[in-house]
């Protein structure tokens, strides 16, 4: 069951994700990163669904157990979205739009086809008792998973093509590095899972990690949109070796 | 064995993108000099900071008024610092090239612990100055 502390988890994620779609309001940098935006909005409001849920149907209900893997996947494509659009923000210049637009289609399907696949070959799908919707839950569980372990993936070369581009701008740097360590951790912990849980079930890291980065992302997301101002420049080589630092002396 | 090989990938991803987002917290910060006043409060001497000071400058720095726009920066950076020794204490034994990256790296989070306290103490100055305004 559910303890003080996961109800706390629970309504300060919410309302951190709802307070980065008002700070990116109050910035005027809503459309610009709309998709991000998108993201937060529907991961405030699907957490809410989650919570309604938990308190009607309960935690081991078949209802909430669906809402979880159904919104869990839906917002999974949603963040995968603002990913591509942190890729059109970087490739802009270049006018990339249409083939990052065709690329994250191509990905996306190759993903959904794989997780099917992984998904019905799996003990669970065929033991599964719940007919045709236990079947598309497990289908959804594997394409989040997988999904989480793409966008580490893509992240990452995002991030060597910031690196090669000599990108400056400080606000897309962070917003790119914020995601990244999201979906590297969230994947990572997918992995021990399915490598451990089985022998640890109870162990508080299942859960931990995932409520642990779902402060994360809209503590990283809201403070960039915030605090770093969209004319803030930043060395790429600071970044990438910590070097140089001014000198030291009277301002 | 593709799990672990997920999971290698992951842990990799994550480690880097750690570094690197912690980087660009204290990079953005570091560009600015040291004052002579936070060199003269905190005893600082020399060009760089040494790692050594950092939990000292923390510690003064949460002795001022805390600015709202730092709070974040800093509590980030401090978990940075934390894995940091922790990579210094097992490099001492089994990898002691890694211990010149560890001290740089410590470094930087002590120069950012020296900034924030920098702007800490120029943020309570004007509270103080506005303070006195209202008075007058």
């Amino acid at each position: 069951m559910l303890g003080p502390l996961d109800y706390v988890f629970w309504l300060v994620t919410a309302l951190l994700q709802a307070a980065v779609v008002v700070c990116a309001i109050r910035v005027k940098a809503f459309l610009k990163y709309f998709p991000l935006n998108f993201y937060m909005l529907a991961a405030s409001l699907f957490t809410a669904a989650r919570y309604f849920a938990m308190h009607r149907y309960g935690f081991v209900s078949a209802q909430y157990f669906y809402i979880y893997y159904y919104s869990d996947v839906l917002l999974t494509i949603c963040l995968f979205f603002a990913l591509m659009a942190l890729f059109s923000h970087v490739f802009r210049e270049m006018g990339a739009k249409l083939y990052i637009r065709l690329g994250a289609i191509t990905v996306l399907g190759l993903t959904a086809a794989v997780s099917y696949v992984l998904a019905s070959r799996s003990q669970d799908w065929i033991m599964s008792k719940h007919g045709t919707q236990g079947k598309v839950v497990y289908f959804i569980a594997e394409l989040s998973q997988n999904l989480y372990f793409v966008g580490a993936v893509l992240t990452y070369v995002l991030w060597g093509a910031l690196k090669k581009l000599r990108e400056t701008r400080t606000q897309l740097i962070q917003l790119v590095l914020g995601l990244g360590v999201y979906l590297s951790a969230l994947a990572a912990n997918y992995a021990l899972a399915v490598l451990y849980a089985s022998q640890y079930p109870k162990s508080v890291v299942w859960r931990i990690v995932p409520d642990l980065m779902g402060l994360w992302l809209p503590i990283a997301w809201g403070y960039t949109f915030l605090r770093v101002p969209e004319s803030a420049r930043l060395e790429p080589s600071r970044v990438v070796s910590g070097r140089p630092r001014p000198v030291a002396g009277t301002r | 064995m593709i799990t672990a090989v997920i999971l290698v990938i992951s842990m990799f991803a994550l480690l880097q993108f750690f570094i690197s987002y912690s980087r660009s917290l204290i990079a953005a910060f570091s560009t600015q000099p040291l004052s002579p006043q936070v060199r003269d409060v905190a005893a600082l001497h020399g060009r760089d900071v040494s790692g050594e000071e950092f939990v000292r400058l923390v510690q003064l720095a949460r002795l001022c008024p805390e600015s709202r726009s730092d709070r974040w920066p800093v509590s980030a950076v401090t978990n940075y610092f934390r894995m940091l020794n922790f990579v210094r204490t097992i490099s001492n034994r089994l990898i002691p090239s890694m211990k010149a990256w560890t001290e740089r790296e410590r470094s930087g989070c002590a120069y950012f612990a020296a900034i924030t306290l920098d702007r800490r103490i120029a943020y309570s100055r004007r509270l103080m100055a506005q303070q006195l305004s209202n008075q007058h």
